[in-house]
């Protein structure tokens, strides 16, 4: 297949693994940011063919992975209602509340619906006039276009049935939260291709300066992940913490500016939760005041308190330390025994790009 | 089966285990399995039933055995690029029968049929299930017709069982393979589910799959009457390659390697599972199946189903090592190793 293949090939690979070991000579603590390069990297097992001096861990990426528990509860709560029609990426389906997963609440009669598109759930919400049809908006700069476009889509024609639930979360936040943590380990980073896509690759320039740590955009095939490891190692080596792009053939400069202009129309930023992680500030994205009557957080009034349950939960959860690179999904006692993708504990292990996860799948006795 | 989880670190998602049926329960993966032991198994256990294969073989008697099994067909779309729910419902049934070696000769069909079902399309779907059962050598000799409220069915429903006549003296069954052996795999995977998810979900690709919808007892039995010694034949319908190897693994407690690049998937159904986030491994197929054999065996037994237009596309995918810790690994496309597992739930597509 073309465009794949090429990014796939054998001789290719070892030449980048004989390329990193002989440029490695000195312990290096790389973390991953998105969850699509994490179910790479364990999928092809590529942290297996690196200089045992390379340590990868996996980053907070998985937007699945980072969706607070109380904003899961609050979906399943407006999606259970009689006369809401409630659609969402299909992964989100099975990320356990505090209480039950959107699975079950559409087991128990609840009209969810998988998407392919945010653009879908509008159409829909032309064809059920008489029904609310909800959106769960969640995921990182790499859906929030497309989520935005809905919404602004739905402005112009007049729909005023259609609502969206917004979850939206920023990388750039997430990685000065990790950076500036005191536990922090990770000396150098592969961004996340697609997100850059989108934003370009200059708001990563002050980040690599203030913590002196190298950047570098990375795609997600092996090769593109390998390449990334070593311009990162090449730069740590050399002692540089400069912003690179790996992911040249998708990523420009300035990402795609039509889509930021968009972004910014409809969203605002604004303060988030992480599961896993906890606040970080003017890390999310919020409906702007223009946009502000799409919102079904205000339209669909709580009925539980699923804040503080869900927090005190989550509290607990070591999730967030695999997601700040602290520890591995192997170190946590309940992997494969209590925790498993049938039966997930934490949301690491839910989502196919969640460590755990990928770690389940591809690594357990192997 | 107790609910409460001990350990030292408490976890956010205590709801594990649905309290009703959700739609993985169907799925062919983990969660079905565990369904089936928990609640079917533990309620009608015998030693026919034990056995876990596609069809029960039975002894009546005489010189030969017969094979039985039994199957429900609930596509949607009931009429998809490559077949309809009738040739599935045909299809299914009677390669049941023929991984246990079997020749089938007839099958039941039951219609559980929603009222204001067009009479059209229901005459479609008998002719389509006529013209099958010619194809593959078997009459439709009973049947029943139930039809309930609107909105109480999803159309049609059908459920077909069948019975084989077993002229051979091999037992094929997971337990029988043997360290050494050799892993044939009929054809390309992964056509039958992205063709349904394509139709399905009104996704437009430029290339048109078809449905791999197909009888395979000729190609089957074309291996038992050459007299090739068959450990066991396993046809990958939901839950894909992945779940076969695994059950295969797990009951023979041998592991089995295959190679990626062995497996023979389309490039238009490549394409589609990058683009959703699946895995071929993983997706529901109609008319492909494993063949276990010894390896002195390997090269016959891959021009005999060579020879099969059905199993033209055949192929070598791996080998049973001696290890005895019941997994599965694939030797990956660059070079690598990983475990392949029994999917979990349903395959989901994914966000980004």
């Amino acid at each position: 297949m073309k465009y794949r293949d090429e990014y796939r090939d054998p001789d290719a690979v070892s030449g980048y693994v004989d390329a990193l070991n002989s440029i490695t000579t000195k312990p290096w603590t790389i973390m991953e940011i998105c969850g699509g390069q994490t179910h790479a990297i364990v999928r092809y097992g590529i942290d297996r063919l690196l200089p045992e001096l390379i340590t990868l861990v996996h980053g907070p990426g998985c937007p699945v992975c980072v969706t607070p528990m109380e904003m899961v509860d609050r979906a399943c709560e407006i999606a259970a209602l009689p006369n809401v029609t409630f659609c969402s990426f299909g992964d989100m389906l099975r990320v356990p509340g505090a209480e039950t997963d959107l699975l079950q609440v559409k087991a128990r009669g609840g009209d969810v619906r998988i998407v392919y598109s945010p653009l879908d759930a509008v159409k829909l919400a032309a064809q059920l006039m008489d029904r609310e049809v909800v959106f769960f908006a969640v995921g990182f700069e790499t859906t929030a276009p497309a989520n935005a476009l809905a919404v602004h889509q739905a402005k112009l024609l007049g729909l005023k049935n259609f609502s969206v639930l917004v979850s939206h979360v920023l990388v750039p936040p997430a990685m000065e939260a990790i950076l500036s943590s005191p536990s922090c380990r990770v000396q150098g980073f592969l961004a996340a291709g697609h997100v850059c896509s989108v934003m370009g690759t200059q708001e990563y320039v002050p980040l690599a300066e203030r913590y002196k740590t190298p950047i570098v955009v990375t795609g997600f095939e092996p090769l593109d992940i390998l390449q990334g490891l070593t311009m990162c190692v090449q730069q740590l080596e050399n002692g540089r913490y400069e912003v690179e792009n790996q992911y040249a053939r998708v990523v420009r400069r300035d990402g795609n500016v039509v889509a930021q202009e968009l972004m910014q129309k409809v969203f605002k930023v604004t303060e988030r939760h992480w599961r896993g992680i906890g606040d970080i500030p003017q890390s999310g994205l919020g409906l702007s005041d223009a946009y502000a009557d799409f919102d079904a957080d205000t339209r669909f009034p709580a009925v539980a308190d699923t804040v503080s349950k869900a927090r005190e939960l989550a509290s607990l959860c070591i999730s967030g330390e695999i997601m700040q690179g602290l520890k591995k999904p192997t170190d946590c006692p309940a992997f494969n025994r209590e925790c498993s993708p049938e039966h997930p504990l934490g949301a690491t292990m839910v989502s196919t790009e969640g460590a755990c996860s990928a770690y389940y799948r591809y690594r357990r006795r192997g | 089966m107790t609910e409460i989880i001990e350990f030292s670190l408490s976890c956010p998602a205590p709801k594990g285990h649905p309290e009703c049926v959700v739609m993985a329960h169907g799925g062919g993966g983990r969660m079905m399995h565990r369904l089936i032991e928990e609640v079917f198994v533990g309620a009608f256990a015998n030693p026919l039933l034990e056995a876990r294969h596609d069809s029960a073989v039975l002894d009546v008697g005489g010189a030969s055995r017969i094979a039985f099994t039994t199957d429900s067909y609930v596509v949607k779309p009931l009429f998809f690029r490559g077949g309809d729910i009738g040739s599935i419902a045909v299809n299914g049934t009677v390669n049941d029968l023929a991984m246990s070696g079997a020749r089938p000769r007839w099958i039941s069909a039951g219609f559980i049929i929603e009222e204001g079902f067009p009479l059209a399309d229901l005459r479609r779907i008998a002719v389509s299930m006529r013209e099958t059962a010619d194809i593959a050598g078997v009459q439709i000799v009973t049947g029943d017709t139930k039809v309930v409220d609107r909105g109480k069915g999803d159309g049609v429903f059908i459920n077909t069982a069948g019975v084989g006549i077993v002229s051979h003296n091999l037992t094929l069954n997971p337990a029988e393979v043997q360290a050494g052996d050799v892993i044939l795999l009929s054809g390309d995977i992964g056509r039958h589910g992205i063709a349904i998810m394509l139709e399905r979900e009104g996704l437009n690709m430029q290339s048109a799959i078809d449905s791999d919808c197909a009888c395979v007892a000729g190609a089957a039995l074309k291996l038992i009457t050459a007299g090739i010694p068959v450990h066991c034949m396993r046809d990958l319908t939901r839950g894909g390659l992945a779940s076969s190897l695994v059950e295969i693994s797990e009951v023979s407690n041998l592991h089995l390697r295959v190679i990626e690049t062995a497996i023979p998937v389309r490039d238009d159904v490549r394409t589609a599972c990058e683009l959703l986030g699946f895995d071929p491994l993983y997706i529901a197929n109609e008319g492909r199946f494993i063949a276990i054999v010894p390896q002195e065996y390997a090269e016959q037994s891959l021009q005999l189903l060579r020879s099969d237009p059905v199993s033209a596309g055949a192929a070598i995918i791996g080998r049973v090592l001696p290890d005895s810790d019941g997994i599965v690994t694939m030797v990956t496309e660059i070079g690598s190793s990983r475990v392949i597992d029994m999917l979990s739930g349903e395959q989901l597509p994914r966000i980004c």
